[in-house]
């Protein structure tokens, strides 16, 4: 679709990319609803709900591109994943762990929490961020978080 | 004001409305709901079984959806004909419903073949619905032995669902591996086997043909004895209602891709719909639930006046067994490359320079990606799509690919 809709969205440079994964820490820890960072990831293994792609020459960070018409909230069995002023959302609860978001998301940008249950960018509105955690911590400034009216 | 007419209040029906109700807001809806539940998710029987969710959480949408969306429900009804000439829908209370646009979402019904003695078996049950989960589950107790005759999707969910609460689970298929409609026989082998481990009992190509009571006499001339017998066998679409109005049917209801049927003002969708199966290539009854909701959705925005169509429906399932998860789309045609690593399959098959189907046992990550390619027919000349067999990745794109997919609206 083109045309603004008038909302932000996270987006990737992959030419700015340094590869460093520090979206991931940052985007665990914003969900993880403590206040210490190294009380929320040091020792553990990290579920983000951002990832990083790549080879050795090329990096980029994927994260739900939170689609004008998203195929995974049509395709939940649960009637789990919605969306509400645009943002694609998932009441974790009613998940049941199916995966078949992830067999459907075109872009590869799901995948489940370390409890096998759903979990998925909600562009950190609804935690103490209040903003994309990814974007906000970019080094290098691969990862953005604005309104693009007129790309397809 | 339009009249809209829902027959059927599942997944198709919940698209329709919505889909609908996307154009139009004040058009009046009626839905016939034969069960007496707000609409609730029905793949989710066999975790209510297992304890992974309860009633509150199966509710495939908020209290209130009816309301917001300008709905009322004849719940408990059946609509018994249709007659498309005076565009009326007749109750089984006799009660006569106009409609301007019509979507029969009615869905499918356990098929249960005419096995002799059936009758003599005093504890049987289908597993479909949220009342045949309840009633399986008010018989469940730990020493009772379990026949699933049906070795699909539906049978064995319900063994997965119920193993925990039962003494045995067999499970017979007259096929000679389980899932057969979405397995090969290697990839079947590791999913039987997987469920073996689990406590699952098989006996394949093999079925019961007649029943005494409390015992099943077996093709290959064997006997399992039972407390209680669950038949998945199959399910037939339920499209009679469009047939016997002059519609035209086959395995089920016949729908273009706008989800018109043959009669006019006459949308069908979901379990019951026979529509374009973009990875066949030919019209198919698709049962599963995003195509239900999808077909839904178009039929509802077309009734309001839309122009929608869909076109790149295909069968697709994302499932697991007892911790093990498999994903399948598309059909098994063509050339077949497979990966194997870490006890994980990964089989691709292509056919004219497309990606047709994939299995996928362990190892769904990221699937989607292999699913659009299969879903939006791209030339895998375009792609390095080697380099994705391991693990699916946006790296098989090209970079201006990939500054659309993550640099724009999408």
């Amino acid at each position: 679709m083109r045309g603004s809709d008038g909302m932000k969205r996270v987006y990737v440079n992959e030419e700015w990319c340094l590869g460093c994964h520090l979206c991931e820490y940052n985007c665990a820890f914003a969900n993880s609803g403590l206040k210490d960072m190294v009380a929320a990831l040091k020792d553990r293994r990290i579920f983000p709900r951002i990832h990083v792609e790549g080879d050795d020459r090329i990096t980029f960070a994927v994260s739900c591109r939170h689609c004008r018409d998203p195929i995974c909230v049509k395709s939940c069995i649960a009637g789990a994943i919605f969306q509400r002023d645009g943002v694609v959302r998932i009441d974790r609860a009613k998940c049941v762990g199916c995966l078949t978001c992830v067999l459907v998301c075109p872009y590869g940008a799901l995948a489940p929490g370390e409890d096998g249950i759903m979990q998925k960018c909600e562009l950190c509105l609804e935690n103490a961020c209040g903003a994309p955690a990814c974007a906000a911590g970019c080094p290098n400034r691969a990862i953005v978080y604005e309104e693009r009216g007129e790309a397809e | 004001m339009k009249r809209y007419v829902v027959i059927g209040n599942g997944t198709a029906a919940v698209g329709c409305i919505e889909g609908l109700r996307s154009l139009d807001r004040g058009g009046d809806v009626t839905v016939i709901s034969e069960e007496k539940h707000p609409v609730y998710s029905r793949p989710l029987i066999s975790y209510l079984l297992e304890g992974r969710t309860d009633t509150e959480r199966m509710k495939y949408r908020a209290d209130g959806f009816y309301e917001e969306n300008g709905c009322r429900v004849a719940y408990g009804r059946r609509a018994v004909s249709i007659d498309a000439v005076s565009h009326t829908v007749t109750l089984d209370d006799g009660c006569a419903v106009p409609y301007d646009k019509l979507c029969v979402a009615a869905g499918s019904r356990p098929f249960v073949p005419p096995f002799e003695g059936l009758d003599s078996v005093r504890n049987k049950y289908t597993f479909m619905t949220l009342d045949d989960a309840r009633t399986l589950e008010s018989a469940l107790n730990e020493n009772a032995r379990v026949l699933i005759v049906g070795a699909g999707l539906i049978g064995l969910k319900c063994a997965e669902g119920i193993r925990g609460r039962v003494g045995s689970v067999t499970v017979c298929d007259l096929a000679d591996r389980v899932l057969s409609s979405i397995l090969d026989a290697d990839c079947a082998a590791v999913v039987q086997r997987h469920l073996e481990q689990n406590g699952i009992t098989f006996l394949l190509g093999d079925t019961a043909q007649r029943f005494a009571e409390n015992r099943a006499y077996m093709k290959n001339g064997g006997t399992v004895e039972f407390d209680l017998l669950v038949l998945a066998v199959g399910v037939r679409a339920n499209a009679e209602l469009v047939g016997r109005a002059g519609g035209g049917v086959d395995r089920g209801i016949l729908v273009n891709e706008k989800m018109e049927t043959t009669l006019p003002d006459i949308y069908a969708a979901g379990d019951c719909a026979q529509g374009y199966d973009a990875a066949l290539g030919a019209r198919r009854v698709l049962a599963i639930l995003p195509n239900a909701y999808r077909q839904g959705h178009t039929a509802g925005a077309n009734m309001a006046g839309g122009g929608r169509t869909l076109t790149d429906a295909i069968p697709m399932n994302s499932i697991g067994f007892f911790g093990l998860h498999m994903m399948t789309a598309g059909v098994y045609d063509g050339e077949m490359t497979e990966e194997k690593e870490n006890g994980a399959i990964r089989r691709f098959f292509i056919k004219d320079g497309l990606l047709k189907g994939f299995i996928l046992i362990g190892g769904t990550e990221r699937a989607g990606i292999y699913t659009a390619l299969i879903r939006e027919k791209v030339p895998l000349a375009s792609l390095d799509f080697d380099l994705t067999k391991k693990v699916a990745s946006n790296l098989i794109f090209s970079q201006d690919i990939r500054r659309k997919k993550f640099g724009g609206v999408v």
